[in-house]
């Protein structure tokens, strides 16, 4: 068991394994986002209120999942490198983060064009999207964080301690629009209960929010993997790879 | 685990969970600004401040929407089906709004206890469905409200038919 969590924190190990997981993860997240958005986008019903504004839930509530979804592993990985001090955990929290960000700024952009037709206005401070303006500000304070140290271990230490801090603001989010009046709704689509929509409306929607965290998987296994090469530039095991490439 | 890691995981357990309280009571503190509006029965009970800015939702109540002839004037019933709150707009509805559905007025509360609303915003559910089925409820003699428990059904009806 620690034998195999300590392979795992190595990143050469990791290095090298991951190679034959990365092209299936963009593989598959390319196909079910192509598949999820054409299903979504075109063929899925319209709404018999909104009409055709309705299709945004198939881009705004991926989104709007995976920007929480990034911050807990940013903060999980950053107890696991402040308590057991696996570098690697670092990296692959430095490589979620702009994702992350993009993420939450996707989410927070969709719903806005998403209000103009349905609410009659793009912006308004209830209580979901504030907290989701705030997640959005916590991204960049990490990000920020992370360099703005001249020593990489203090800027990662900095960062994981305001991650671990800032998940606090995610069941904010999850359950503000339970906790106080929002005009946001509450949510259609979760994994506890049965969707709010027939099955031609969820399908689509579960398709992508799939592809989406397989982008997450893909782009984060592609991302540490450069870090590992980055970091890792003056051992002996990347200059005998970069040998091999030349 | 080794005693070292022991109590840094230990020390950063009491940080966020002393951190999560901070912000737990903040946010209890502060609840009454927190939420968007106020309900007509929070109104009735003379709860929200008068001669100043402020929202209010609830339902637009069914059969009290008044729309004047000559202008843009509207009038309507807000309800939370404790307390009722009359509401007087000029202007264009947003295209969600109607009688049934959820509803949040800026604006505000008048003398006669009237609220004169500045800004209408429509606030939707979490159903979705096409319109077909919506039609086949509607027809069928259901308000909005109960659609979605039936909409299921019917799904499941149309499933079994084919």
């Amino acid at each position: 068991m620690w034998g195999l969590i300590h392979k795992l924190g190595s990143p050469k190990w990791f290095y090298y394994r991951s190679a034959a997981l990365q092209p299936w993860c963009w593989g598959v997240a390319t196909v079910l986002l192509l598949v999820g958005s054409v299903w979504g986008l075109v063929f899925a019903p319209a709404d018999y209120q909104q009409g055709n504004s309705f299709r945004i839930i198939y881009v705004h509530v991926p989104a709007a999942f995976l920007a929480q979804s990034v911050f807990v592993a940013m903060a999980v990985s950053g107890l696991v490198f402040m308590v057991w001090k696996i570098k690697l955990a670092d990296m692959a929290a430095a490589a979620m983060a702009p994702l992350g960000a993009a993420m939450t700024f996707v989410a927070l952009f969709s719903g806005a064009v998403w209000g103009v037709p349905t609410w009659g206005t793009w912006w308004i401070w209830d209580a979901r999207l504030t907290s989701m303006l705030i997640l959005l500000f916590l991204y960049l304070g990490v990000i920020a964080l992370r360099g703005a140290f001249s020593r990489r271990d203090s800027g990662a230490r900095a960062a994981s301690v305001l991650a671990m801090v800032g998940v606090i603001n995610i069941p904010i989010i999850k359950y503000s629009v339970d906790w106080w009046y929002t005009l946001h709704q509450p949510a259609s689509f979760t994994l506890t209960s049965r969707p709010a929509m027939p099955m031609e409306m969820w399908l689509p929607l579960l398709i992508m929010v799939v592809g989406f965290y397989g982008f997450f998987i893909a782009l984060t296994l592609t991302r540490t993997r450069s870090e590992i090469l980055r970091r890792e530039a003056n051992t002996r095991w990347v200059k005998a790879l970069l040998e091999e490439v030349n | 685990m080794t005693p070292k890691r022991k109590r840094k995981l230990y020390v950063i357990v009491t940080l966020v969970s002393l951190a999560a309280v901070a912000v737990g009571l903040t946010l209890y503190a502060l609840r009454a600004n927190i939420n968007l509006f106020f309900s007509p029965v929070q109104i009735a009970q003379g709860e929200a401040p008068m001669s100043r800015s402020i929202r209010a939702g609830g339902m637009v109540k069914v059969g009290s929407v008044s729309r004047d002839a000559e202008s843009l004037d509207v009038a309507f019933t807000v309800t939370d089906f404790v307390g009722d709150l009359q509401v007087d707009y000029q202007g264009i509805l947003p295209d969600l709004f109607r009688e049934g559905q959820g509803v949040v007025v800026v604006g505000e509360l008048q003398d006669d206890g009237r609220f004169r609303a500045k800004d209408v915003l429509a606030r939707h559910d979490e159903n979705y469905m096409p319109p077909e089925v919506a039609q086949a409820l509607e027809e069928a003699g259901y308000s909005p409200a109960d659609f979605q428990a039936k909409a299921a059904e019917v799904g499941q009806q149309r499933k079994d038919d084919t």
